[in-house]
């Protein structure tokens, strides 16, 4: 053992100052998931709502024959883009890899996918790889808004509109609880009868005999008009704000098993510490002893 | 005067939930008016202010931009894309957005999303319209 006592000593202030650092930004993590789960949660009922709303009128004008706006119309599927949210930053364990990972495995099977990238991360690492893309949005900060979300679905209406794909389908880590997150794929466009989460109470107020007929103003075709945008805007929001609640939680986890690593680390760094101490105290009890004995004698 | 439910709500939040007597709509081709026991009806909004509250006394204001209107069991929902009560208006910050659309308005560059320019200033002038009386 080449080390000395004072080395070690060194090496334990390092790793004293690493796990401060960790066990900090732990919190923040942990601070910055609550307020990140709070928005989640508001944003449900609305989601839920939305999509009963847009669910009925649609089956409804579809049953009549009514004429659909371009959103709301099933094409044959050619041509796809896959939006994929990830995240500007690393330090937060596998959460950026395995997003990767998903969006190449769609890309092997379906190869000439458009792609819209969010998320400094995710944007670097096909950039690297060479990958071609459509657009790409970074430094959407730790709470993702309403008016971002409009804005990449803005441009994705418009390029759908023009026939650039036919179908949209979004990549976003669901936020499950602070450990437990999953990589999911869902379809935006072309927007399906069955798309409602039936993951929600429903409330007596929801309850709405489906028969109800409607006044429509102007005409269904300009209600739905309305509707499919903002139902677009809200299911890119949404997953913009699960994927930031399941970045922070993917973080703290990654932060706190930093810190016990760095705990595990100092014990063993102050077990050799002592036992060097205890040598040197050793030999240097043996030296007076045996300077003592010399003298004696 | 009979009351009825009136709620408006966003992705971000639910902006307001009361009982009113009336609901004054910004509808895409004019405004429509809301009172108790309306028919069910779905109703696509423009870019507009929402007025609400007792029949004939002072109404309160919100600026609705974007989104849509739903009457059932009495009850009305206004799904939009932003909405703010007229006392969380930030005039200064409208002001503000107005000017820098109409600037880039008058730029008229070739890149320039003259659509979109177009529509924030049009969000910025009702938000204004909303604030002050």
């Amino acid at each position: 053992m080449a080390q000395t006592a004072r080395e070690i000593k060194r090496r334990m202030q390092t790793v004293q100052n690493t796990q401060q650092i960790t066990k900090a930004m732990e919190m923040i993590a942990a601070a910055k998931l609550r307020k990140a789960q709070v928005r989640v949660e508001k944003s449900r009922p609305f989601r839920y709502r939305l999509d009963t709303s847009l669910n009925r009128v649609l089956s409804g004008a579809r049953k009549l024959g009514e004429p659909l706006p371009q959103l709301a119309q099933v094409t044959e599927k050619k041509r796809t883009c896959l939006v994929v949210i990830g995240a500007d930053r690393g330090l937060s364990g596998s959460y950026n890899g395995n997003v990767i990972r998903q969006a190449e495995e769609f890309l092997i099977e379906r190869p000439d996918t458009y792609m819209i990238l969010i998320g400094r991360r995710v944007r670097d690492h096909f950039r690297r790889s060479g990958q071609e893309f459509l657009a790409d949005y970074v430094s959407l900060g730790d709470y993702p808004d309403i008016h971002q979300a409009h804005e990449i679905s803005s441009l994705i209406q418009e390029f759908y509109l023009n026939g650039l794909f036919d179908h949209v389908a979004i990549l976003y880590t669901r936020f499950i609880n602070t450990v437990n997150h999953k990589v999911t794929i869902k379809q935006i466009l072309p927007i399906e009868e069955q798309e409602i989460e039936d993951t929600h109470e429903s409330g007596d107020e929801l309850e709405i005999p489906l028969k109800a007929l409607y006044l429509f103003e102007p005409s269904v075709f300009e209600v739905l008009d309305a509707m499919i945008p903002l139902y677009i805007d809200t299911i890119i929001f949404q997953s913009l704000l699960e994927a930031a609640s399941s970045q922070q939680g993917a973080t703290m986890t990654a932060m706190s098993n930093a810190s016990d690593n760095a705990a595990e680390l100092l014990e063993e760094l102050n077990l050799s510490f002592n036992r060097i101490r205890q040598g040197a105290i050793t030999t240097e009890i043996s030296e007076i002893v045996g300077g003592a004995e010399a003298l004696s004698e | 005067m009979a009351e009825f439910q009136f709620e408006i709500v966003t992705a971000e939040r639910q902006v307001i939930t009361t009982n009113v007597e009336s609901v004054l709509l910004p509808g895409v081709n004019g405004q429509i008016g809301i009172y108790s026991n309306h028919a069910p009806l779905l109703t696509a909004l423009g870019i507009g202010v929402v007025e609400f509250g007792p029949k004939h006394q002072k109404k309160r204001k919100a600026a609705v931009a974007g989104g849509f209107a739903e009457v059932s069991s009495n009850k009305l929902t206004i799904f939009a894309h932003t909405a703010e009560l007229a006392e969380e208006i930030d005039v200064l910050r409208a002001k503000q957005a107005q000017a820098r659309a109409e600037r880039r308005l008058q730029q008229k560059r070739e890149d320039m999303d003259f659509n979109r320019a177009r529509i924030a200033l049009k969000k910025a002038i009702n938000r204004i319209k909303a604030a002050e009386e």
